[in-house]
């Protein structure tokens, strides 16, 4: 897939898929170049006056503690977007690969993984990942392992149904009476079918780290301070809501339109024949 | 229009393609059907059969669009006349698909799903609906017609089902039945059965039909006239007996002639010391071994057949008798419970993971359904470099100029290397499916079935490739078909498989008169022919002594279905194997003199 193809199909996108693309390229760009074009340290006391409105100086105004809510917003989207990112694949590395394994390999391995996932998908994400953060604390590299983790056996089952419906069809027994060993079965033969299904499921993920990771630092539990993901900064302000702070409402609206640009673009890519 | 009981003029149905611009499936197309006649759609896949046959129930699949002007009775397509065509669906146009099973509920008894229809639009009431059902079951030669319908869908055979469709798209007494290939999914012996039901059926009832078929055997049987189709337009429509004795147009005489395959002139193998694969006394299965090394489904008892280098051997059978079974445990896909395959005298493990890649190379094994049996993932050329490198080890410049000879082999231009498999047609794939065990460079190829999802004049040219293949590069096949006509084309010995066991083999031109195994004459005398007064030629099944019976692993598993089973004999002890003067040998107690009188 070169760039010439991805561009031809970015403009065979419905219209619903266009916006969530631009929305989720938004917020890549954000996230790489915020904290350098933040106006001021995302840490600093710049304004006097705690939930400000918008102003010349302050476009989001400030929040609680009178910092700019812009330059904390251009900073914490970092986390957010760049944490649920890292989370997400390793979630999809690890289920996709324990899914391949189970779909080549003898049929003991699927049952004993197929058990265990069973097992694990049965514990609330939210409440496992909670009792794990407690645990363990949530320093972010452990943060980031634990989200992780939590939505391994999510990915596990969808990557497995549809790898064993694969692994059953012609050309790879073909593959398998050729003599071809189990690496190349997985990797050459099945994982490439299951692509496109594939990502559908790890969009929707990703959705659902930001969620969790929002929700994580909401309850307290997520980045400490003075790190702050989009989630933080609508707890942190949560005494604003009475009256209506931009303060809240910008990293609220943010998780809003990141999420739902993903999941536009999800559903356009994945419905399409785009290839 | 008096005379027309249907009339479709000037019928176009088009499709918007992905850039854009129209394209008609339909083009054109003009016929008309008097009442009590039955006309045949005949043409290969893609030519636009089923779409017709929507379009009379005013049906287009989505994104088609129907204009012309449809007649069905008092129906018109766009209402004009009393009804339209769509508000006449599954009363007065009723439709039998091809798949029987697929449209029945299997948690319903079948005759409330049988006279569901005439409930439904009111023709009649229930108790005269069962009447009816039951005189249908009568005249479509259902055994037990006044109880087969307290059944459920999972307790009948496929050729049942099918016939309990025809009933259920008769019940309403409609004006128009039409038949969507209704046997193509079903063996020839029950084919039979299943064409003679439809056509007393159609004959008592009067019913004006429509016959989709690609097959001109079938339809010569079934049908008043024939309309040939090719890519969406009409290429000739005429009598049936005209259409097959002077066709007028040259499309129609390329289908007549891809209906009766010849004999590919083949080389007349050597008759060697040493086979080069032998299969001895096979038994196989599914599922798990117990104890004394029998599978929880056995499917084969004891097989065995050898196949010479560069020679063809056959293996036919019904659906369900174990042929890709045998192609699976030689391949080591499935590792046999008893017996032994052995290439070039050496035995072979009987599991993958112990064979040698150099053993593994020698067997190459090519599936019947393309489609599924190449990676859509991948493009030709890495397909086929793939297996290059794996045997071979080719690298480099040499893997694209050994793909290019490859499909020049196959007859493919060599820029398809780069095309990805579904951008393929059928034919083209099912070559490169052969390609893709060619590269192997292998001694012997397992055909499963791979001209057997193909149109006839495609199948021709497949089979005109394997013979050509044969002779030029001195490969043996293990050729797996259920169509007799086509294992004759291109073998030179043909082994009858029976629910997995062997009851007869010999060389081809034993097979071209008896004595046989009574299910080889059955099969033989179930394909059928390109004349009109085939099928009122085939003698119904006889009676069968033995029909109560249900079959057993230790007498003749023909026994439940053979017309000329001896009491005392067959019953009671297994059938031994018996040497014919003409060199075939036949599982059956009868002697030969017997089954040469019996069928002569
Ligand atoms: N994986 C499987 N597990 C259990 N039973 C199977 C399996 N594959 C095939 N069978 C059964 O084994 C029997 C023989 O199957 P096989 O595929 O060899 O038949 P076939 O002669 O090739 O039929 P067809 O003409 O329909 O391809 C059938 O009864 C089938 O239901
Ligand atoms: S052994 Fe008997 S039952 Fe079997 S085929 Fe021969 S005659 Fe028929
Ligand atoms: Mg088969």
């Amino acid at each position: 897939m070169n760039v010439g193809s991805i561009i031809r199909g970015a403009r065979r996108l419905p219209l619903s898929g266009k916006i969530g693309l631009a929305l989720v390229i938004f917020w890549i760009v954000v996230a790489i170049v915020g904290p350098f074009i933040a106006p001021y340290p995302p840490g600093s006391f710049a304004n006097e006056e705690v939930f400000a409105g918008s102003s010349s100086e302050f476009w989001l105004g400030s929040d609680f503690l009178g910092r700019d809510v812009l330059s904390r917003l251009l900073s914490g989207a970092r986390f957010t977007v760049g944490l649920s990112a890292i989370a997400v694949t390793i979630a999809a590395c690890l289920g996709t690969g324990l899914a391949l394994t189970a779909a080549v390999g003898p049929r003991w391995g699927d049952e004993l993984l197929s058990r265990s996932m069973d097992t694990l998908i049965s514990i609330p994400s939210k409440i496992f990942a909670l009792v794990l953060v407690a645990a363990f604390g949530s320093s972010i590299v452990l943060l980031t392992l634990i989200i992780a983790i939590t939505y391994v056996p999510g990915n596990f089952r969808i990557a497995r149904s549809l790898a064993v419906g694969l692994a059953r069809l012609d050309y790879v027994e073909v593959a398998r009476a050729r003599g071809e060993g189990r690496l190349h079965l997985a990797l050459v033969e099945v994982l490439p079918n299951m692509i496109k299904p594939l990502f559908a499921d790890i969009g929707l993920r990703f959705v659902f780290i930001v969620l969790l990771l929002s929700g994580l630092s909401f309850l307290g539990l997520g980045l400490q301070p003075p790190d702050a993901d989009l989630g933080s900064l609508v707890r942190e302000n949560t005494s604003g809501l009475a009256e209506g702070a931009l303060a809240i409402i910008a990293p609220a609206v943010a998780i809003a339109s990141l999420t739902v640009g993903v999941n536009l673009l999800i559903d356009a890519a994945t419905q399409g024949k785009a290839h | 229009m008096a005379a027309a009981h249907v009339d479709v003029r000037n019928l176009c149905v088009t499709v918007r393609t992905p850039d854009g611009s129209p394209l008609h499936i339909v083009d054109d197309v003009s016929f008309s059907i008097a009442r009590g006649e039955v006309l045949a759609l005949i043409g290969e896949s893609g030519s636009g059969k089923t779409t017709i046959a929507l379009s009379l129930m005013g049906y287009a699949r989505s994104g088609a669009s129907i204009s012309g002007d449809i007649t069905v009775g008092d129906a018109t397509l766009d209402g004009s006349g009393k009804a339209t065509l769509a508000a006449q669906r599954g009363h007065r146009i009723t439709y039998v698909a091809q798949s029987a099973a697929a449209a029945f509920n299997p948690s319903r008894r079948v005759i409330e799903q049988v006279i569901e229809p005439a409930l439904i639009h009111g023709t009649a009431t229930a108790v005269e609906a069962r009447r009816h059902a039951v005189e249908l079951f009568e005249a479509l030669a259902l055994p037990d017609p006044a109880t087969i319908g307290t059944r459920y869908p999972h307790e009948l055979s496929g050729g049942q089902l099918q016939r309990l469709m025809a009933a259920m798209a008769l019940i309403t007494r409609p004006d128009l039945v039409i038949f969507d290939e209704p046997t193509t999914a079903l063996d020839v012996t029950t084919q039979v059965e299943v064409l003679q039901a439809f056509r007393k059926v159609v004959r008592e009832q009067g019913a004006t039909g429509v016959y989709v078929s690609h097959d001109l055997a079938v339809v010569a049987q079934m049908a008043d006239q024939i309309l040939v189709l090719n890519r969406g337009s009409v290429r000739e429509q005429n009598a049936v007996r005209a259409v097959l004795e002077a066709p007028a147009d040259d499309y129609t005489k390329t289908l007549l002639a891809a209906a009766r395959p010849v004999i590919k002139a083949a080389v007349p193998v050597a008759a060697v010391g040493k086979p080069l694969l032998s299969i001895e006394g096979i038994h196989a299965g599914y599922g798990p071994v117990d104890r004394h090394g029998r599978a929880a489904h056995p499917v084969l008892t004891d097989v065995s057949l050898q196949i010479g280098r560069g020679a063809a051997v056959g293996v036919i059978g019904e659906s369900g008798s174990g042929k890709s079974t045998v192609a699976r445990v030689v391949a080591g896909l499935l590792a046999p419970t008893a017996g032994a395959v052995s290439l070039d005298g050496q035995p072979l493990a009987a599991s993958l993971k112990d064979r040698s890649r150099e053993e593994l190379r020698r067997i190459q094994i090519v599936f019947q359904n393309a489609d599924v049996a190449l990676n859509p993932a991948h493009s030709v050329g890495e397909i086929l470099g793939r297996v290059l490198r794996f045997y071979h080890g080719t690298s480099g410049a040499a893997v694209n100029s050994r793909v290019a000879e490859l499909l020049d082999l196959i007859k493919l231009p060599a820029t398809i290397a780069d095309r990805r498999c579904d951008e393929l047609s059928g034919g083209q794939k099912q070559r490169v499916n052969l390609a893709r065990a060619l590269a192997a460079q292998p001694d012997v190829i397992l055909c499963d079935e791979v001209t057997s999802a193909l149109d006839t004049v495609v199948r021709e040219a497949i089979l005109e490739l394997l013979a050509e293949l044969r002779r030029d590069l001195g490969v043996a096949y293990l050729f797996i078909s259920h169509d007799i006509a086509t294992v004759k084309a291109l073998c030179d010995e043909i082994v009858v498989l029976y629910k997995g066991t062997r009851v007869e083999s010999g060389l081809r031109n034993t097979y071209a008169t008896p004595p046989f195994h009574p299910y080889t004459d059955l099969l033989i005398s179930s394909v059928p022919e390109l004349r009109t007064d085939w099928l009122s030629g085939v003698g119904s099944q006889g009676k069968v002594p033995f029909a109560h019976l249900s079959e057993s692993p230790d007498l003749c598993r023909f026994l439940p279905r053979c017309p000329v089973a001896i009491a005392g004999r067959c019953d009671v002890f297994p059938p031994p194997f018996r040497t014919m003067t003409a060199g075939n040998a036949v599982l059956c107690h009868r002697t030969e003199a017997e089954l040469a009188g019996e069928f002569a």
